[in-house]
């Protein structure tokens, strides 16, 4: 007991090597990295940190969530074929094939001055640089009755895999045949812009099949369907004929969730068996707080060669975060992207070698129409030196020609690559 | 048919000779880690999409300009293809042949 102890002891000595204050000189020597968030850019950030500089540079990197749960495929488990545990990667390779510090806490605060990252639990992380990739947070404030007492607990944004996934997945399934399934879309940018459409092809699916008097209600703030427009329409009216209705400039300025009714700027109220409001996004709460984020205290402004903040020297900015460039997408493979532009920017720096001054790379996105069949939107995105951002490739890029089962199973292969590439 | 033959092998080497200018290799390595998204690190793919690793260069060079031109069919690399240059898909080809199978 004691010894089993004592080694408990001794490897969490191990582990609070990275973390200064008292300690610095512990647990190595060569420059410090702390990365705030472990999913897409986050995680994708500290494999390639440690890859690339060859072990030379210490990764802590910071995850409240003990897996990583994929929002690309998510909406499968809402339709019912996938099961969360097909969408759920550990963080332990991480570590155990990079040497990748897995801290499993929530960060308090980040002290850009001195250099300091401090955590819910009370331990402080100091760093030479400080990549912050926190994905999204809702703007609640602009959904009044959301804050009321249980009304998260009722109504699921499910924008954020995992618990909300299973949840608005069981609210379907209790729903009665002959229900109306309301989703709402807010205003772009937000967090993967096919989603809501994917999402409302699977549960329509999952209708024809368990519950085929249903009907599903798409109530989308912006004017038209913002990404793969005519493909998703196609399949609404081809596939699901009758049972989706989309209606566009439906903008949620409220929601009642003791009554299941959504109130809108211009329009009348709604009820509908099971909501699924998707609110309003901004940068997560950290960078917020932070001060990162300085375009409409929304989104975070970095420079496109290195993700360095423009707010905040020394730190860096990953993925749904950003102030994104014209054309780029907030998506989970954007998001990898960044995550390996920065670390290899972030190796140069500490090393002292240039940095790529030309940074090209690409988004794939995948969206099922059905638990088979896929269509997908491509770009390809290039450094502009003049402009200073990144910029799509003129006649690069584009869309399926038509929904199709070739591109599901390239779907799958995609997400079992990008989980590798990002976690494994 | 052996016109356009022609014309590829001619393309490509002459980009193979344009890609001899200088460029950072460690920055060939960031434009190629762009598409282990989709092929895996370093070009190891796991199981149902192609790996590159260690795939032979000019096969590579061959498939990305014949997706660019339109003369392979694909469902996402002729989009893909058309936003790379032909010294750059050299040098990440380049990148993707001395990487271990």
């Amino acid at each position: 007991m004691q010894r089993r102890h004592f080694l408990q002891t001794g490897s969490a000595l191990g582990a609070m090597g990275l973390i200064s204050g008292c300690a610095t000189t512990g647990g190595g020597s060569g420059p410090k990295v702390v990365v705030i968030g472990g999913g897409y850019s986050g995680a994708t950030a500290a494999k390639y940190l440690r890859l690339w500089s060859e072990q030379k540079i210490q990764v802590t990197l910071v995850e409240p969530n003990p897996a990583f749960v994929s929002c690309p495929i998510s909406n499968l488990v809402i339709g019912g074929s996938k099961t969360i545990a097909d969408i759920t990667t550990p963080y332990d390779n991480l570590t155990k094939r990079h040497g990748v510090n897995v801290v499993k806490d929530r960060v308090n605060s980040i002290d850009a001055d001195k250099r300091i990252v401090k955590l819910a639990g009370g331990t402080e992380l100091s760093y030479d640089r400080l990549i912050v990739s926190p994905g999204v947070d809702f703007m609640w404030e602009s959904l009044p009755g959301m804050n009321k007492a249980g009304a998260k607990e009722k109504v699921m944004h499910a924008w954020k895999a995992g618990e909300q996934t299973l949840t608005l997945r069981k609210q379907l399934e209790a729903m009665p045949d002959g229900g109306v399934f309301a989703m709402s879309i807010p205003l772009a940018p937000y967090r993967c812009p096919p989603g809501p459409y994917e999402r409302a092809c699977q549960v329509a699916e999952y209708f024809t099949k368990a519950k085929p008097k249903s009907k599903v209600l798409i109530l989308d703030a912006n004017e038209d369907v913002t990404s793969k427009g005519p493909l998703f329409k196609k399949a609404w009216a081809e596939r699901y004929k009758g049972m989706i209705e989309y209606r566009g400039k439906h903008n949620v300025t409220d929601v009642d969730a003791a009554t299941n009714t959504l109130k809108f700027e211009f329009n009348d109220d709604i009820k509908a068996s099971v909501l699924n409001v998707i609110p309003n996004m901004r940068a997560g709460d950290i960078a917020v707080n932070a001060g990162l984020a300085t375009a409409n205290k929304r989104w975070c402004e970095v420079d496109f060669l290195t993700f360095e903040s423009k707010a905040a020297k020394n730190v860096h900015v990953l993925g749904d975060s950003i102030q994104i460039a014209p054309g780029m997408p907030k998506s989970g493979h954007m998001a990898n992207q960044h995550g390996k532009t920065c670390a290899a920017a972030v190796v140069a720096l500490l090393m002292g070698k240039e940095v790529n001054p030309m940074p090209i790379y690409n988004n794939t996105c995948y969206s099922f129409v059905s638990s088979e069949d896929v269509v997908h939107v491509a770009s390809v995105h290039r450094y502009d030196a003049e402009k200073k951002t990144m910029l799509t490739v003129p006649g690069s890029g584009g869309v399926s020609s038509a929904a199709n089962e070739l591109e599901g199973r390239y779907a799958l292969a995609w997400a079992r690559n990008i989980w590798a590439d990002t976690l494994a | 048919m052996k016109l356009p033959h022609i014309l590829t092998m001619a393309a490509l080497l002459a980009a193979t000779g344009l890609a001899q200018a200088q460029v950072d290799p460690l920055h060939v390595r960031s434009w190629a880690a762009s598409c282990a998204a989709c092929h895996g690190t370093d070009g190891r793919a796991q199981p149902g999409m192609e790996s590159l690793a260690g795939a032979n260069k000019d096969d590579m060079v061959k498939k990305m300009l014949d997706f660019k031109a339109g003369r392979k069919p694909a469902t996402i690399m002729h989009q893909l293809a058309k936003g790379y240059s032909d010294e750059q898909i050299v040098a990440i080809a380049g990148y993707f042949a001395a990487q271990k199978k």
